[in-house]
C-alpha cells in the first residue's frame, strides 16, 4: 500500500512526503487515528490531502496511509430513517462509540453489516440480464423498497439469484456469468462521490414536483428532475422552506443534507419527522428520508464533502426507479468550505476569495439533477433544490449569481416580508421558473384547466400592485381612481389569500392540489365579482371589510384538505355577499362600526 | 497529569511579527499544541498555541501580547496538549481574566479536571430540541420573539445603546414559569469591554443577591486583544461543566462579540490570509459556529446552555459581516434601535428585525397560551403595516392616510409607547397579553386576519368597549 509522511500541516491541510502511487480524490487515513482524509493535489514526491476529521495534535511525521480507492459511499438497504455525517458515517453509531460529542478518529461502518434483510427476487435464473436491471427487492423501509440492480457495466446471464430469505449486506445476492467470467452480486455496493451514477437518457422535466405550497405550485413550480435555488438573507425562511418541502412534496425518497447549518435543525427534523404521515401514503415521513448533518461547528472538509455523498445516495434511488428530491441547506456554506481549502492551498483566489473554479463545480453539481430514463428503462428523476445564504441578503454575490445561470428555478426570499411574518417570504416578483410551460401541460391532463391563465392573472395583478404602490408612496391611496384602488385590493387579498402559507399550521402546511385549484377559483370569483360591483360604483376598499372578504384571507388555515364541500357553501357567500352590495343593503363589515 | 516543568524550555525563536511566533527546531510539536511563552527568566508565562508547522520550524499565535518579547532571550515551553481549562466545584460567585484564571484573591479552583476550550460538536443525534419557554419578563421577548432553554438568541446593539442594562435585566429576571429555578446560573464574558461596563455588571447582580450564580470572566479593552480568541470559549467551556456535570441551567451572556471579531480580523491579517468581506477573514463564520453552536441541550442530561451574546453593528449596519454572520448561526436575533432609544423607550427593541426561531417549539397550548402563535403573527404584521404607514404619512401627511389606516398608525404608535416601552419593570406574560390585546382591540375585525373568528371573540371583543374612547379621529 502506498504511504506518505506528514511535513507540514495548516489546519485540515496536510503535506507529506509520499512513496508509491497515489492518485487524486483518493481517499487516504492519517496517522495512528487513522483520521479520513482525501488527496486534493499531487507532486513529485509529495501529496497533498485535506482530512475530514479535526487534526488537532497532529505531528509531522505522522503517516498517511493510501487506499487504492477514491472517496466513496456505501450503497445498500439501511440508510433511509436515519441521519448520517457528511461522509456517511451514522451518528447514531457515533454517539453510541464516543458519546454526546462528536470527536476525531471514530471506525464504525457506514452501513449496519450484521442486520439481515428480506430479500424477494423478481427474476428467473437463466434470465438474460443488463445493466440496471432489477433483480429483486428488499423492504428497506414501508415506504420504500430497495431494489436490488444489476450493476452498471455487468451484463450476461443470471446463473444464481437468492431465494425468499433474509441476507446481510455483504451475503452474495445473485451470481452472473458474463463474458468474462462470473460476476457475484451483494446488497452492498460502493460508488465514487465524486463521480455521477450513469443513466440511459435525459429528459427535460415534464411534471411538477407537487409540493403542497400554493405560491410554488401555482406560481413558480419546481420540476421533477429540475434544480432550483432559494437565497435569502439570515431567518427569511430558507431552511423552514426546505424543510417543508422535503415533508410535503410528492417524491419518493428524500435526502436532506444539513451542509454546515445548526445542530438544532438536524434535531428537529429527526424527532419531527417520525412523527408526521406522508398525505399520500399514509406513511411516516421519516421512512422514506435519510439526512446528512455536517452542522457549521463540524470540519469543513467534510462539509465540502456532504453534498457529494448526499448526491451520491440520491442516484442511487433514482437509478432504482424513484423520483428522488435532494435538498441542501445552505450550498453557500458548501462554497465557503471550498474557498477556505482553496486558502490553505495558497490558490489564486478570484471572486470574494473563491476560488477560479467555484462555477464550475457548482454546475457539476446541479448538472447531477435530471429527469431520466435509467439503465434498466424506468422513468425516474432527482431533483436538487439547495438554499444560498448570500451575505448581507445581497444576491450579487457570486455563490448566488453562479447558481442562477444553472437552476431554472429561483425562490427569492424577502426580508421585508419575513419580517412581517409574511410566509413563505418568496418575493413573487423576483422569483422564476422555467418549468412553467411544461408544468402547465401537466396541469392541463390533471384536472387544472386554467391553470396557466390564473397563473398569468396572479403575477400581472401583482406586477400592477408594485406599480400602483409607488404612486402611493407619492400621492397616498385615497388619491388614486377606484379602477386602481381595486386592483390594490384584489391583490391584497389574494396574497393573504393564496401566497400566504403557514408552515406550522397544522390545517395549511399542506396544501392538496384539489384544494389549491377551488381556492384558485374562489378568489378568481371574488376578482370578478369585485370588478362588477366597483364598476357599479362601489368603493374598492369598501370591499375589504366585507366579512367575507375576511373569511376569503382565512381560507387555507380555516378550510381543511378534507373539507372541500365547504369551498361551495363560500363561493354561495361570495355571491351572495356581491348581490347584496349590488343592491345597496351592506351587512355591517364588522361588530364594531368605524367612528365616523 | 502532565508535569509542564517536565518540558524543555526551547529558544529557537526566529521571528516575532505582531501577535506571532516563528521558531525553528520545533520536532514533535503538534497542530494547537499549547505553548507557554516566557519573556525571560523572571516574567509570568503568556499563553500561545501552535496554529501551523511545516518541517521543523512551526508558527505559534501568542494570545497574551508579544511586547517586551525577545528572540534570544525569550523561551518557550512546549506542552504536547491542547489548551485546557480546569474546572471543578466552585466556580460560581468567582471572578476569572480572560483566559480562565481565577483573580478575586480567592483560592484557585480544584481542578475535577481539565477540558478543552475549543469544545467538541454535539453530536446532532444527541441534541435534545430546545422547548422550555423561558419568561424573561420582557415583553419583546417574552410574546414576540420567545427564548426557551438552550437557545443562542443574540443582541444586536450598536455602540452606546442600552445592551448592557437589558443583558442585566434579562439575568436578573428570566425564569420557567413552571418552577423556580435553583439551579440556575450565569456565566459573563466581557471580551474588550470597558472596566466600567464589566463592574456595572457585577455590582447589579451583587446587589440583586445574585453574585454567588455568576461567573465572570473579563478581557477588558485593556487586555491584549488576541486573547479576546480565547475568553468566549473559555467561558463556554466553564458554562460546559456547569450545564452538563454539574446540571445546571447556565445563561452564558459574552458582550462584545464585535471585539472577538476584531481580534480574529487582526490575529488573520498577521497571517497574511487572504480576507474575505471588510478585511474578515473568509473562516469567520465557521470560527463563530464554534462558539455560537456551543448553546443547546442534550439528551439525558439535565442541564441547559442558553447563550445570549451580545454585538454592537458597526455603524448599525446590520449587513456588516458581524452580525450578518451571527444572523445566519444563531437562533434569531434581538435588535436595538437607536431612534428608540432617543425617543427614551427602554428596552429601545426595533421589533420586525427581531426573531426567535426557536419559539415556535417553546410556545402554545400546554406551554403559554394556546393563541399565543397568532397573538405574535397579528401583532407583527399590524405593526409592520403600521411602520410602512409612518413612513407614507411622513411623505403624504397623516390626511392623505384613510381612515383605516390612520387607526394602524396610532396602533403602532401605542405598541411603541405601551409595549415595548416597560423601563426596568419586570412583566409576567399574562400582563403582556393583555397589553397586546387591549391594543389590537383598536383595529376592525378586517384587519386581524391573522386571527381567528373566536380568538377575536374571546380576547378581542371584550376589549373593545373602553377602547373606542381613546380613538382620536
Ligand atoms: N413558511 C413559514 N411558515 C411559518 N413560519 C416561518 C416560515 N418560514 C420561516 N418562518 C419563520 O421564520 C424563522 C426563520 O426561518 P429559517 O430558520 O428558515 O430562516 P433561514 O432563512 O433558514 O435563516 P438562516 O439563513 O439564518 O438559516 C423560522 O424560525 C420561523 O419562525
Ligand atoms: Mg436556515
Amino acid at each position: 500500500m502506498s504511504r506518505a509522511e506528514v511535513f507540514w500541516i495548516n489546519g485540515p491541510v496536510l503535506k507529506a512526503h509520499s512513496e508509491g502511487l497515489f492518485r487524486m480524490k483518493e481517499a487516504v487515513y492519517v496517522g495512528r487515528e487513522r483520521l479520513a482524509a482525501e488527496v486534493i493535489r499531487l507532486d513529485t514526491g509529495s501529496i497533498t490531502v485535506q482530512v475530514f476529521e479535526d487534526t488537532t495534535g497532529l505531528r509531522p511525521g505522522a503517516i498517511i496511509e493510501g487506499s487504492g480507492m477514491a472517496m466513496a459511499v456505501e450503497l445498500g438497504p439501511g440508510m433511509l430513517g436515519r441521519m448520517f455525517d457528511g461522509l456517511q458515517r451514522p451518528l447514531e453509531a457515533i454517539a453510541a462509540s464516543q458519546g454526546d460529542f462528536v470527536r476525531a478518529g471514530v471506525e464504525v461502518p457506514n452501513l449496519d453489516r450484521d442486520r439481515r434483510w428480506r430479500f424477494t427476487p423478481l427474476l428467473k435464473e437463466g434470465a438474460a440480464v443488463v445493466p440496471g436491471q432489477v433483480l429483486g427487492e428488499v423492504e428497506e423501509t414501508p415506504a420504500v423498497k430497495n431494489r436490488v440492480l444489476v450493476p452498471d457495466g455487468v451484463s450476461g446471464e443470471l446463473e444464481w439469484l437468492a431465494a425468499d430469505e433474509e441476507l446481510r449486506l455483504e451475503d452474495p445476492v445473485a451470481r452472473l456469468r458474463t463474458s468474462t467470467g462470473t460476476h457475484e452480486i451483494s446488497l452492498l455496493t460502493r460508488w465514487p462521490i465524486r463521480t455521477p451514477r450513469r443513466f440511459a437518457e435525459q429528459r427535460v422535466p415534464n411534471r411538477p414536483l407537487l409540493t403542497g405550497q400554493r405560491i410554488i405550485d401555482t406560481l413558480f413550480p419546481i420540476g421533477k428532475g429540475g434544480a432550483g435555488a432559494m437565497p435569502g438573507g439570515f431567518g427569511t425562511g430558507k431552511t423552514v422552506l426546505q424543510q417543508t418541502l422535503a415533508k410535503w412534496c410528492d417524491a419518493d425518497v428524500i435526502v436532506y443534507i444539513g451542509c454546515g447549518e445548526r445542530g438544532n435543525e438536524m434535531a428537529d427534523i429527526v424527532s419531527e419527522f417520525p412523527r408526521l404521515e406522508d398525505p399520500r401514503t399514509g406513511r411516516r415521513l421519516m421512512e422514506r428520508t435519510m439526512l446528512i448533518a455536517n452542522t457549521s461547528n463540524m470540519p469543513v472538509a467534510a462539509r465540502e464533502a456532504s453534498i457529494y455523498t448526499g448526491i451520491t445516495i440520491g442516484e442511487y434511488f433514482r437509478d432504482q426507479g424513484y423520483h428522488v428530491a435532494l435538498f441542501a441547506d445552505s450550498i453557500s456554506r458548501w462554497a465557503e468550505a471550498l474557498r477556505e481549502i482553496s486558502a490553505r492551498l495558497e490558490e489564486l483566489p478570484a471572486e470574494e476569495g473563491y476560488p477560479a473554479y467555484l462555477p464550475s463545480r457548482l454546475a457539476e453539481f446541479y448538472e447531477r439533477a435530471g429527469n431520466v430514463v435509467t439503465l434498466a428503462g424506468s422513468e425516474a428523476s432527482l431533483t436538487a433544490m439547495v438554499t444560498v445564504s448570500p451575505p448581507g441578503g445581497d444576491f450579487s454575490e457570486p455563490v448566488t449569481a453562479h447558481s442562477r445561470r444553472y437552476v431554472k428555478s429561483f425562490l427569492a426570499l424577502d426580508r421585508e416580508r419575513a419580517q412581517a411574518r409574511f410566509y413563505p417570504a418568496i418575493h413573487p416578483l423576483l422569483s422564476y421558473s422555467e418549468y412553467v410551460l411544461d408544468t402547465a401541460r401537466w396541469w392541463q391532463d390533471h384536472g387544472g384547466v386554467r391553470w396557466a391563465q390564473r397563473r398569468e392573472r396572479i403575477l400581472s395583478i401583482l406586477q400592477e400592485q408594485a406599480q400602483l404602490a409607488r404612486m402611493v408612496k407619492i400621492v397616498g391611496r385615497d388619491a388614486l381612481p377606484a379602477s386602481q384602488r381595486l386592483v390594490l385590493v384584489c391583490a391584497e387579498v389574494m396574497v393573504e389569500a393564496l401566497l400566504r402559507q403557514s408552515a406550522f399550521s397544522k390545517v395549511d402546511r399542506y396544501c392538496s392540489p384539489e384544494k389549491q385549484s377551488k381556492m384558485l377559483e374562489l378568489v378568481d370569483d371574488f376578482i370578478r365579482h369585485a370588478e362588477q360591483a366597483v364598476q357599479q360604483g362601489v368603493d374598492p376598499d369598501l370591499l375589504l371589510t366585507l366579512p367575507v372578504t375576511r373569511r376569503l384571507q382565512r381560507l387555507g388555515e380555516d378550510i381543511a384538505n378534507e373539507e372541500l364541500e365547504r369551498f361551495d357553501e363560500l363561493t354561495h357567500e361570495v355571491g351572495h355577499a356581491f348581490s347584496s352590495l349590488a343592491a345597496g343593503q351592506t351587512e355591517t363589515p364588522s361588530q364594531q362600526v368605524l367612528p365616523e | 497529569m502532565m508535569d509542564p516543568r517536565q518540558h524543555i524550555l526551547h529558544r529557537g525563536l526566529t521571528s516575532i511579527r505582531g501577535p506571532l511566533i516563528f521558531m525553528r527546531n520545533a520536532e514533535g510539536v503538534g497542530l494547537y499544541d499549547r505553548v507557554e511563552v516566557l519573556p525571560s527568566e523572571q516574567d509570568d508565562p503568556r499563553l500561545g498555541r501552535v496554529v501551523s508547522i511545516s518541517g521543523t520550524t512551526a508558527v505559534i499565535d501568542v494570545f497574551q501580547g508579544t511586547e517586551g518579547l525577545s528572540l534570544t532571550g525569550s523561551r518557550l515551553r512546549l506542552l504536547p496538549e491542547p489548551i485546557l481549562l480546569s474546572v471543578g466545584p466552585g466556580m460560581l460567585g468567582r471572578v476569572y481574566n480572560g483566559v480562565g484564571e481565577a483573580i478575586d484573591g480567592g483560592p484557585s479552583i480544584v481542578a475535577e479536571q481539565r477540558m478543552r476550550i475549543d469544545g467538541e460538536a454535539i453530536n446532532p443525534m444527541r441534541r435534545e430540541v430546545p422547548s422550555e419557554f423561558i419568561e424573561t419578563g420582557i415583553s419583546c421577548i417574552d410574546a414576540m420573539n420567545s427564548l426557551v432553554r438552550g437557545q443562542k438568541l443574540p443582541i444586536f446593539s450598536g455602540s452606546g445603546l442600552s445592551h448592557d442594562r437589558l443583558a442585566a435585566d434579562l439575568a436578573r429576571f428570566a425564569r420557567l414559569r413552571a418552577s423556580p429555578d435553583l439551579k440556575f446560573a450565569v456565566v459573563f464574558a466581557a471580551i474588550g469591554v470597558t472596566f466600567d461596563t464589566a463592574e456595572r455588571f457585577r455590582s447589579e447582580m451583587d446587589e440583586h443577591g445574585a453574585m454567588e450564580r455568576i461567573a465572570l470572566f473579563l478581557n477588558l479593552a485593556s487586555d491584549p486583544s488576541a486573547e479576546r480568541l480565547l475568553t468566549p470559549r473559555v467561558a463556554l467551556t466553564a458554562a460546559e461543566y456547569l450545564a452538563y456535570h454539574e446540571g445546571r441551567h447556565v445563561l452564558v451572556i459574552l458582550t462584545d462579540m464585535t471585539n472577538y471579531c476584531e481580534a480574529l480580523r487582526e490575529v488573520s491579517s498577521s497571517h497574511g490570509e487572504v480576507p474575505s468581506r471588510k478585511g474578515y477573514p473568509g473562516y469567520m463564520y465557521s470560527d463563530l459556529a464554534t462558539i455560537y453552536e456551543r448553546a443547546g441541550r442534550i439528551m439525558g442530561k439535565p442541564g441547559s446552555i442558553t447563550q445570549v451574546p451580545i454585538l454592537s453593528m458597526p455603524s448599525d449596519d446590520i449587513t456588516h459581516p458581524i452580525p450578518d454572520l451571527s444572523g445566519y448561526i444563531t437562533e434569531g436575533q434581538i435588535v436595538l434601535d437607536r431612534e428608540l432609544e432617543r425617543r427614551s423607550v427602554f428596552p429601545p427593541i426595533k421589533l420586525l428585525p427581531c426573531l426567535s426561531r426557536l419559539m415556535n417549539q417553546g410556545i402554545g397550548k400546554g406551554m403559554t397560551h394556546a393563541d399565543h402563535p397568532a397573538f405574535a403573527q397579528q401583532l407583527y404584521s399590524s405593526y409592520a403595516l403600521a411602520r410602512q404607514l409612518r413612513l407614507l404619512s411622513s411623505v403624504v401627511g397623516e390626511e392623505g392616510l384613510s381612515k383605516a389606516d390612520r387607526r394602524l398608525l396610532h396602533f403602532g404608535n401605542r405598541m411603541d409607547r405601551e409595549f415595548i416601552h416597560q423601563e426596568d419593570q419586570r412583566r409576567s406574560l399574562e400582563e403582556t397579553f393583555d397589553i397586546g390585546w387591549t391594543l389590537l382591540a383598536e383595529l376592525p375585525d378586517e384587519s386581524l386576519i391573522r386571527l381567528s373568528d373566536a380568538q377575536i371573540a374571546e380576547h378581542v371583543t371584550p376589549r373593545r368597549d373602553d377602547t373606542a374612547v381613546t380613538l382620536q379621529d
